[in-house]
């Protein structure tokens, strides 16, 4: 492979990953506004007293966000890196 | 008590900006703090730069007195930073330089691009300072007892002095000091409710259960109506990735790299802070209890401090205060920074001088348009004072999230887009947002006395996003140009490696 055909398949590698990572943050968030919009006794449903579905969905939304930027930095130091130290090299 | 925590952080925070002062001599350091901030910093600093008192405040105050319906915004105020490191940050730091209009004009007819982006970047700008304006202005009178008008001519001034002598470099450690005290803040805080039961968050919400019933710990009446649910949340999570003075914070680090790591920082601590909302809101609820809450303020906003007063006396009341007051100083700061580069930048030097500016122009007409803002800044919060402001911050985020999101995002991914489209959008997302605003309940019936509004939805974003995004393709589509594709592949090797490749 030449050089530019380097760069054009990691722009594409790279477009792709964050195109499904967006697409799942897309879904958790968008899942969570559809279930308060239309499941609202699902939500109500208390697993231990206190701990609501709704409340504890809320709080998965916030960790899971914070997971997908994780797993994103992890993927991306490792991996997109390297191909760029290469590429520079 | 307040007023002595606040002298403090007054004076820690001038002293920064004299320190700073003499580091910024050039435009980049004005615009950029010379690209010397670590990833560490900017995550602090860009989580200081989002989390406003609206999140602390207004959040503790609606679950302090609805319960679960509070903690949608919670999530809501979270979910726009995933998207914002996953498609912009790398890109908008290896293409531009001080602002996102940079990355847009790279591959098109800058003139035209500009405008429209600068258009965007204000009116954003705009309506998010005059909303923490008058917030600024009420919650200063409630803690410190000033008059309405002194506590906003205070925060203005205040304001310009960081930006105008520091720059960036002041803003961003201004930004530090303070998010490191709004998350010492709600961490004490938190810590003294969860002392009370057990240190186990559930107990507190089953007390909140007992006390109030089951319905404060599912979604209530706040989210009638799905698609008005589903508008706020687009506004929400695409917002964030248009907003100026965030993006423009991914400029002062050395390279992408650093770029990508601050966000995923800045993601954990915005992140911890919203799930404090949880305890700190239910923790009002309990025990300070809703009907004492909208006692002292109908909308809640003194759920935190009133907390603070119960759980740790005077002096908590004080800090607490003091360490929103100094949020919204940080916050409008940011903005004023980023709305004085969309003026001198994109408008002044790369419009009126056509990228050619005379030396040192570039800072002197920054620096004049901070003082400009500033001023400005000042006359809105006076004049829009007793108006509802939830509604100007959600505006603010439809315009960022329809009028510069789509333009940007377009501009990096998609080899088609033109001249025209990328305008056109940029437009097409600002004044669609505007208009319908103002059909909107929120203006016609709750503003205006009107029986019934045009519009149904309070919030846009629904239709405007996807709008921009259509208008934006249809046009590049109906007069390709072949220069702006050509432009995209030859940038293709800068979007990864960044401006020295």
């Amino acid at each position: 492979m030449n050089r530019d055909e380097e760069i054009a398949a990691l722009t594409r590698t790279r477009a792709r990953v964050a195109g499904a990572l967006t697409a799942v943050a897309i879904v958790i968030y968008f899942g969570f506004i559809l279930l308060i919009a239309y499941a609202k006794p699902l939500l109500a449903v208390q697993l231990r007293p206190g701990l609501s579905v709704g409340i504890l969905l809320g709080a998965l939304v916030i960790v899971g966000s914070w997971l997908l930027t994780l797993g994103y930095v992890r993927w991306a130091n490792r991996y997109v890196d390297a191909a760029l130290d290469a590429l520079r090299k | 008590m307040a007023l002595l925590f606040f002298f403090i952080f007054i004076a820690l925070t001038l002293g920064i900006t004299a320190w700073a002062a003499r580091r910024t001599r050039t435009t980049e350091h004005f615009y950029a703090a010379g690209r010397s901030v670590t990833a560490g910093q900017n995550g602090l600093a860009l989580a200081g730069d989002y989390m406003s008192a609206a999140s602390f405040l207004g959040i503790a105050g609606l679950v302090s007195t609805t319960g679960f319906d509070g903690l949608i915004y919670s999530t809501g105020w979270l979910v726009g930073w995933p998207i914002v490191l996953f498609l912009i940050a790398e890109p908008l730091r290896n293409l531009g330089r001080y602002t996102f209009a940079d990355v847009v004009a790279l591959r098109f007819r800058p003139v035209p691009v500009r405008v429209a982006a600068a258009i965007g970047t204000l009116a954003t700008v705009t309506f998010y300072l005059i909303a923490q304006m008058v917030g600024a202005g009420s919650l200063i009178r409630m803690l410190f007892g000033i008059p309405f008008e002194a506590a906003v001519v205070v925060t203005g001034a205040v304001m310009i002095v960081y930006v105008l002598f520091g720059g960036m470099l002041a803003t961003t450690w201004v930004q530090i000091v303070k998010a490191a005290l709004l998350l010492a803040g709600a961490t004490l805080l938190g810590v003294l409710v969860l002392a009370r039961f057990h240190f186990d968050p559930t107990a507190l919400f089953a007390a909140a259960a007992e006390r109030y019933g089951d319905a404060v710990l599912a979604p209530g009446k706040l989210v009638s109506s799905p698609l008005e649910a589903i508008s706020l949340g687009l506004a929400l999570m695409f917002g964030t990735a248009g907003l100026p003075h965030i993006l423009m914070r991914f400029y002062t680090v050395p390279e992408a790299r650093a770029a990508r790591t601050s966000v995923f920082y800045a993601t954990g601590l915005i992140g911890y802070f919203y799930l404090m909302t949880f305890v700190l809101g239910f923790g009002a609820m309990v025990l300070v209890g809703p009907d004492a809450i909208r006692a002292a303020d109908p909308g809640g906003n003194m759920a935190a401090p009133l907390l603070a007063e119960l759980l740790g006396g005077e002096a908590f009341l004080g800090f607490i205060s003091a360490v929103a007051f100094a949020t919204i100083l940080a916050v409008v700061a940011g903005l004023t920074l980023s709305g004085a580069a969309a003026i001198s930048h994109d408008l002044w030097v790369n419009v009126v001088r056509r990228g050619v500016p005379e030396s040192d122009e570039e800072l002197r007409v920054a620096k004049l348009a901070t003082i400009a803002l500033g001023v400005l800044a000042i006359v809105l919060g006076i004049s829009f004072k007793g108006q509802n402001v939830a509604f100007m911050v959600a505006l603010a985020f439809a315009i960022a999230a329809s009028a510069n999101f789509p333009a940007l995002l377009l501009a990096i991914y998609w080899s088609r887009l033109t001249t025209h489209g990328a305008v056109a959008s940029m437009l097409t997302g600002t004044v669609s947002t505007l208009l319908l605003i103002w059909l909107s309940p929120t203006i016609q019936v709750d503003m205006l006395g009107r029986d019934t509004a045009w519009f149904p939805l309070k919030n846009p974003a629904l239709v405007t996003i996807p709008l921009a995004f259509a208008v934006g393709i249809v046009v590049s589509l109906l007069a390709p140009e072949p220069e702006a594709a050509a432009r995209h592949r030859q940038l293709a090797r800068q979007m990864l490696l960044g401006p020295d490749a």
